[in-house]
């Protein structure tokens, strides 16, 4: 466990240190979360109330997707991984008495912590002072909020465990760059990071919910926007950790499996 | 003369690039499908939120997609001659950029045509399908007027973003910070333009007039496109886009004239 969390502490280390693009992603991000915001302000003024979403658990959607964003981000990776794949610096990895799997796992859930850290404080302290509809506000209630931070993680390791899947596929094709593209633009629909899953349809919203992709950031947003309150909580909570156990097998599984087969060229 | 010979060194980077990129089929196609794929949900997020809805701020589901398809289309376009310049700051520290310049060619075209990337086209079959959806729902009457409004709007929009690219790359001139900031202008422009700038309310309208002037091609000539009005400039705005382009490249061939090499 010790080794693990060292390198849980190394990538958090190394995430630090760019503090002058956090700036700058602080700036793009409020001016992203303000645009949303007035954009579903007139989708709001015109439907007159008859939302699926009342109008403030969507500012308070779209503030958390902000602060957030670098936890349920699929899309930017760890660049070195890989590129250890292709180059074949994987071969320092397999020396080390340490199962990948766990240990890639705990390298990436360091880096997105301690970026989401440095990113998510100043955002929200913005979208706590921004001018009233616009404003963020405290979840509804205190246990609200536990359950809120209980679906986050469990959501953020949703997230993760899907993109080891990713990391994974490499070992099975040259150029995974499609590959990658193809399934990241499809999580970040299906996961409500384009427009909030209760805006779907019924009959599709039925298909999404029998994904994985509706229990990453869908769940803990809705919870502390009050979406989602009250017994409704407990399935998505319950299918969140099956979804967590179901993908953890998957990688593993893959993860054997690419060991048998791996082979390194020279160098 | 020139011009023509500039065209057929455009080409022949474009067709190095292409063949360059053919090697790789399978993760070519995959990538142009993503980004189909991508486009598409956005369409798809549009048609969810017009759910039991007629109209936004006045302008209905085939309004928005026309105006969407054509915001998508000039995005689409910008980055498939502009790549090059989103990816300057990499030639700039790998030294080709020094390179480049020791070339009696134009600086310019030689950036542009290093970079061009077929793969970037996915998007737009998305526009073109949004174009014909919006066609059918929309109230457009179709006649010449109409057809220079949607193809000048469309040329208006890509030479902005190229400008806005040219612009991006242009910093790396004068700072060795993260320019990613300018992204806000360009993806963000292109992900919140698929709505008229009208919906974003007045303070909006205007940033997207005097600062960057995006009302130029999408929000004034779509007036006069759905016949909100009829002034007979609307229709030309498009064109005031060649001026802001100007302004960008005077930044760029300033930034060039003070350019020094970090010798790598």
């Amino acid at each position: 466990m010790r080794k693990y969390y060292d390198f849980f502490k190394l990538r958090f280390a190394t995430g630090i240190q760019y503090r002058m693009a956090s700036v700058t992603a602080l700036t793009t991000q409020l001016i992203w979360g303000l645009m949303e915001c007035l954009a579903y302000k007139a989708v709001a003024e015109a439907s007159g109330g008859s939302m699926p979403m009342d109008y403030s658990s969507i500012v308070q959607y779209i503030w958390l997707k902000e602060a957030l964003y670098v936890f349920f981000n699929t899309w930017s990776s760890d660049n070195e991984l890989f590129s250890m794949i292709t180059s074949g610096d994987i071969a320092y990895e397999l020396c080390r008495p340490l199962s990948i799997y766990s240990m890639w796992f705990s390298r990436i859930t360091g880096a997105r912590i301690a970026e989401t850290l440095l990113r998510c404080v100043p955002v929200l302290i913005c979208a706590f002072l921004m001018p009233r509809p616009y404003r963020m506000t405290l979840p509804a209630s205190g246990a609200a909020f536990m359950f809120f931070l209980a679906a986050l993680f469990l959501a953020l390791g949703i997230t993760i465990t899907f993109c080891m899947l990713v990391y994974m596929l490499c070992f099975f094709t040259i150029a995974p760059q499609g590959w990658r593209m193809v399934l990241t633009g499809a999580v970040e629909f299906l996961s409500g990071n384009v427009i909030p899953l209760p805006f779907f349809p019924k009959k599709y919203l039925f298909l999404v919910e029998l994904s994985p992709f509706a229990y990453m950031q869908n769940v803990p947003f809705r919870i502390y926007s009050g979406d989602l309150a009250g017994s409704g909580i407990y399935p998505y909570i319950l299918k969140q950790i099956f979804w967590l156990a179901a993908l953890l097998a998957a990688g593993t599984a893959l993860w054997k499996c690419a060991e048998k087969r791996m082979v390194i060229q020279g160098g | 003369m020139k011009i023509g010979e500039n065209i057929k060194l455009y080409l022949k980077y474009a067709s190095v690039c292409t063949q360059s990129i053919m090697q790789y089929k399978v993760s070519f196609f995959l990538m142009i499908t993503a980004r189909f794929m991508i486009s598409f949900c956005e369409l798809a997020a549009i048609r969810f939120l017009f759910d039991g809805l007629t109209r936004i701020k006045g302008y209905t589901y085939g309004d928005i997609l026309l105006c969407f398809a054509i915001v998508q289309m000039s995005f689409t376009f910008a980055e498939l001659f502009g790549n090059g310049f989103k990816t300057f700051s990499g030639m700039v520290r790998k030294g080709e950029f020094d390179r480049m310049m020791l070339r009696p060619r134009s600086l310019i075209l030689q950036v542009m045509g290093s970079r061009f990337e077929l793969g970037r086209t996915g998007p737009l079959l998305t526009a073109v399908i949004t174009l014909a959806l919006g066609i059918r729902h929309s109230r457009v009457t179709w006649d010449m007027a109409a057809v220079w409004t949607i193809t000048a709007m469309t040329v208006g929009g890509t030479l902005l973003f190229i400008g806005l690219f040219i612009l991006e790359a242009s910093f790396c001139f004068f700072s060795i910070e993260d320019t990613s900031l300018i992204n806000v202008l360009t993806y963000g422009a292109k992900s919140h333009g698929k709505y008229p700038i009208d919906i974003y309310g007045r303070g909006i309208l205007r940033f997207c007039t005097y600062i960057i002037p995006y009302t130029l091609f999408q929000y004034y000539p779509l007036q006069f496109l759905l016949g909100k009005a009829q002034d007979w400039y609307l229709p030309l705005c498009p064109l005031g886009t060649v001026v802001f382009w100007l302004v960008c490249h005077a930044v760029w061939r300033y930034g060039v004239k003070h350019y020094k090499s970090c010798g790598s």
